[in-house]
């Protein structure tokens, strides 16, 4: 009989809570980086995500990634609406919280996931696209995706792929989209020829922040429980930050000067090159773990300008990157001695780990930004995916939304 | 006869230009910010990952209604006090103006623009 423990209980509501504010704060993240003219607009596809994804997990997008498995594919319709979800726990998930708990902190992971995509189409995003868009890929990618790495049976799962948080699950899968994404709907008008100062460096440092803060529910939480393996996923994620964001300070201070703004995009990376990792490894893995991933990801961002393509706000460099790297070095770091519930990796004498963590990632960046692709050029053909010429130069607040941040 | 100066200048001298003015008796005046580059072209910041180069810069504008007579002392004291040698000091444009109206008194042109205190009151007392 499982007994429902409080503190388990207690700690992961507390890491729900933890998890929403990171969506409000990734919208400041991205808000201080675009023009005064596209603030609201780009608060806005953040925080629209809370709501239209929350009603979606709780209608069908819940049962999707975590109903009973058929093939390994996809979860069954059984939780529909929540039903059968309920205060007692589900020990293929957590032996020691209600099965809801689960469900709500697994809800703002939903919610996040879309919301990262948004860096890279800000400033001519259509928004009534970008709504129909973040519905359709959570139902094509997100669910079936979380479903192959946690779902009980979940096609990964059963190969033994390790993601303690969501590196592959949100930051693979939202990575590879906003590559697609960008591609698809072209440059801002100007792009290449004029500056896009960022406007508000002030809210980028606020954003980060609060996502580091954040992270604390997002990776510590994914133990589940109010236990050792949280504790280790608190100090390996906080670790994994500081040296990220030290080690961008100095690739910054090289070329230039050290950025305030490179030093929080650094410390942003660092969280998302831990999150698969933070609950199998030690704190100097993770120490390792950051101090590869900044140079990985600014060197995308260095690659991503040459290229000229406008992937806006480097939602691949970061998040495609950084948790691609994050994925392959569980693949290296993970310990049965930090976690007997994980496995080893390479570096503890099981190159299999590796094999299975590249697997993984190869076929969910595939799917992502194949998924990605078609939806996206569906979309631009249909309903159409950017706004006009003139609505773009008057800006999205005015042109989508009717209101303007700064009066 | 009344001019209008404008004299854009960097915002660091702001304080010092100011004061400067007040000290002359130039007591009338408005100031702006504004945005902008003549020779010196822009600056380059620092990016997320490399450098990217802004073109305008911020600056401050006072806007200066005065007498003719009062035009030249008036520019030196600007000079002086925003003068730093580099690209990028700034500009100092001067117009005639048409007329003066003072709102609250309905008085218009010389006395539109008379103060107590004033940089003509300052040199007839002297």
């Amino acid at each position: 009989m499982d007994q429902i423990n409080s503190g388990d209980t207690t700690w992961v509501l507390v890491a729900s809570t933890l998890v929403l504010m990171m969506t409000p704060a990734l919208a400041f993240f991205y808000g201080g980086m675009v023009r005064r003219k596209n603030i609201l607009s780009t608060l806005n596809l953040s925080f629209v995500m809370i709501a239209l994804l929350s009603v979606q997990w709780v209608l069908y997008g819940f049962s999707l990634a975590f109903g009973p498995d058929h093939a390994g594919i996809i979860g069954g319709l059984e939780y529909l609406g929540f039903s059968g979800v309920g205060a007692s726990p589900n020990p293929d998930y957590a032996s020691t919280i209600p099965f809801t708990a689960f469900a709500i902190f697994q809800m703002m992971f939903a919610v996040i996931t879309p919301a990262l995509i948004t860096g890279a189409f800000v400033e001519r995003v259509r928004f009534k696209a970008f709504l129909i868009f973040s519905l359709v890929w959570a139902t094509l990618v997100y669910d079936p995706v979380a479903h192959w790495v946690w779902g009980a049976g979940g096609l990964f799962h059963r190969l033994g792929a390790l993601d303690f948080a969501g590196g592959t699950v949100v930051h693979i899968t939202a990575g590879y989209s906003a590559l697609a994404f960008a591609m698809v709907i072209g440059a801002r008008k100007g792009f290449g020829r004029r500056t896009f100062e960022p406007h508000n460096i002030p809210y980028s440092v606020l954003g980060a922040a609060l996502l580091w803060v954040g992270w604390f529910g997002f990776n510590g939480g994914s133990a589940l429980a109010a236990n050792g393996v949280a504790v280790n996923a608190i100090l390996t994620t906080n670790t994994a930050a500081a040296t990220a964001g030290l080690v961008w300070m100095v690739l910054s201070w090289n070329d230039h000067k050290p950025s305030v703004l490179g030093i929080i995009t650094g410390a942003v990376v660092g969280l998302v090159a831990i999150t698969p990792a933070a609950g199998y490894v030690t704190p100097l893995a993770a120490m390792a773990i950051g101090a590869i991933a900044a140079p990985i990801s600014y060197y995308a961002i260095r690659f991503r300008q040459r290229s000229n393509l406008d992937e806006s706000l480097d939602v691949w460099a970061c998040h495609g990157m950084g948790g691609t790297w994050g994925a392959l070095a569980t693949g290296l770091f993970a310990s049965k001695a930090v976690n007997p519930a994980g496995a080893d990796g390479l570096f503890y004498g099981n190159p299999a780990q590796f094999t299975v963590q590249l697997l993984t990632v190869v076929v969910t960046v595939v799917v992502a930004f194949s998924v990605t692709y078609l939806v996206t050029k569906l979309l631009a053909k249909t309903v159409g995916l950017r706004v006009s010429e003139k609505e773009e130069e008057v800006g999205l607040d005015i042109s989508e939304h009717g209101e303007q941040a700064y009066a | 006869m009344t001019k209008k100066i404008e004299a854009i200048i960097r915002e660091d001298r702001f304080n010092d230009v100011k004061e400067a003015l007040r000290a002359i008796g130039i007591i009338g005046m408005n100031v702006t910010e504004v945005r902008g580059h003549g020779r010196q072209g822009g600056i380059s910041l620092t990016g997320r990952a490399g450098d990217y180069s802004v073109d305008l810069l911020p600056r401050h504008q006072f806007n200066i209604i005065l007498s003719d007579h009062n035009v030249e002392r008036t520019i030196q004291t600007i000079i002086q006090a925003a003068h730093t040698g580099n690209t990028g000091d700034g500009m100092i444009f001067v117009y005639p103006v048409e007329d003066v109206v003072r709102i609250r008194t309905g008085e218009r042109g010389h006395t539109a623009i008379t103060y107590d205190g004033d940089i003509d009151t300052l040199a007839s007392e002297s």
